[in-house]
């Protein structure tokens, strides 16, 4: 049980995706204007990154670990991905309309976002167990909705203030974004 | 010929992939430590763009509208395989401190977006050097990322130490923040030249 908590606070706080391993930085820009935004967008990523984990460790151990074919790795998780976007998105689309107005442009976003791809390949690189993985494509995708609500809300004071011509857009944000790592910096050495 | 050359020089400035159009930043925030890892990183991705730029070119007639992009997708996770095991192979060292970014090139939205904006409407010939132009650029870009980067938190540049004893390196700069914050720098500094340019031609 304490593993799995730990490996909830390190995927968080400690490893946070975007600050401290640069995935799902295109997103975490270019979806940050606003805080609602942002919500919508990390709660499309926690839902499918926890599904994402699950299938493609199934995909894993029970497809491509039996017939040594781990070499397609790459070309098999990216294809898993994206039919399951396809596939979450028309079920949500037909069982709850309204979580769908909600999530339904940030869905097909998703299939790029390097974090996923990364979180599922991590699983595997990390040896987890089934448990394992989905608590940790969990917990980094809660890390990644707790970044970019963050970083929305300073941006969103941000664009209040005048900063010089040429920082205005994507330069100042990058900036922002390099303190709130700094203050994600503290918490190293929080797990080992 | 001066259309060739035109497509090829837009990647490296006017259109720099990472500086301008800001695509493909999580591998160019991760790999800058050292400038070792951005030449490699730049090659690899440069790699992968070209030849996905004339697969795409060439099978652009075949394939129906609805499913282009799952079909860029495979063709392009193909190269990112080779590459991957060409590294593996070949330059062990580079493959682990790249790491995971060598199969994350495969979601790295530059290389979609050419295939999907340029190689699938354009010449092979065209494709190739629009490939090749903004893979140099990303490549330049990170260059001067890491070696930034590299002096100042390492105090090294190659791997060559560049100062006495006496120097302290910065060690934030190849930490994470770093990153963030040199990027920012150099995109603000981007944007500052091309405002000046533009008033200039405006006079």
């Amino acid at each position: 049980m304490t593993e799995l908590l730990l490996i909830i606070v390190s995927a968080v706080l400690v490893n946070n995706f975007v600050l401290s391993r640069f995935l799902g930085i295109c997103p975490f820009i270019g979806v940050s204007k606003k805080v609602e935004t942002a919500t919508g967008m990390g709660m499309a990523v926690i839902f499918v990154m926890t599904l994402a984990s699950m299938i493609t460790w199934i995909v894993e151990y029970y497809l491509l670990d039996p017939f040594n074919l781990s070499f397609l790795r790459t070309i098999t998780f990216i294809l898993v991905i994206a039919s399951l976007v396809q596939l979450v998105e028309m079920t949500v689309q037909k069982i709850a309309p309204p979580l769908y107005t909600a999530l339904g442009i940030y869905l097909p976003l998703i299939t790029t976002n390097c974090a996923i791809l990364g979180c599922a390949i991590l699983n595997i690189q990390k040896n987890y167990s089934f448990i394992e993985a989905s608590i940790f494509g969990f917990g980094s995708s809660l890390g990644f909705t707790l970044a970019i609500v963050l970083f929305a809300g300073i941006r969103q004071r941000l664009s209040l203030y005048r900063v010089p011509k040429s920082m205005e857009g994507a330069a100042i944000a990058l900036i922002t974004a390099g303190i709130l790592s700094l203050a994600f910096l503290g918490f190293s050495g929080l797990v080992k | 010929m001066s259309k060739i050359w035109q497509e090829f020089s837009k990647g490296i400035f006017k259109e720099n992939p990472l500086l301008i159009l800001l695509l493909g930043m999580c591998p160019a925030l991760a790999v800058t430590t050292a400038v070792e890892n951005g030449i490699g990183m730049g090659l690899a991705s440069t790699f992968v763009l070209v030849c996905s730029n004339i697969v795409v070119s060439i099978i652009r007639g075949v394939i129906p509208n609805k499913v282009r992009i799952p079909a860029f997708i495979v063709v392009i996770a193909s190269f990112v395989t080779i590459v991957d095991l060409f590294l593996n192979g070949y330059m062990y060292e580079l493959w682990k401190s790249l790491g995971l970014f060598i199969p994350l090139i495969v979601v790295n939205c530059m290389i979609l977006g050419r295939a999907e904006a340029f190689a699938s409407r354009n010449s092979i010939m065209m494709s190739f050097f629009d490939g090749l132009g903004m893979g140099l650029g990303f490549t330049l870009a990170l260059v001067v990322l890491s070696t930034f980067r590299e002096i100042l938190g390492n105090g090294t540049f190659f791997g060559i130490k560049l100062f006495g004893e006496g120097f302290e390196p910065a060690v934030l700069m190849i930490l994470p923040p770093g990153a963030f914050i040199t990027l920012g720098f150099m995109v603000a500094g981007v944007n500052a030249i091309n405002k000046r340019r533009e008033e200039r031609s405006g006079k």
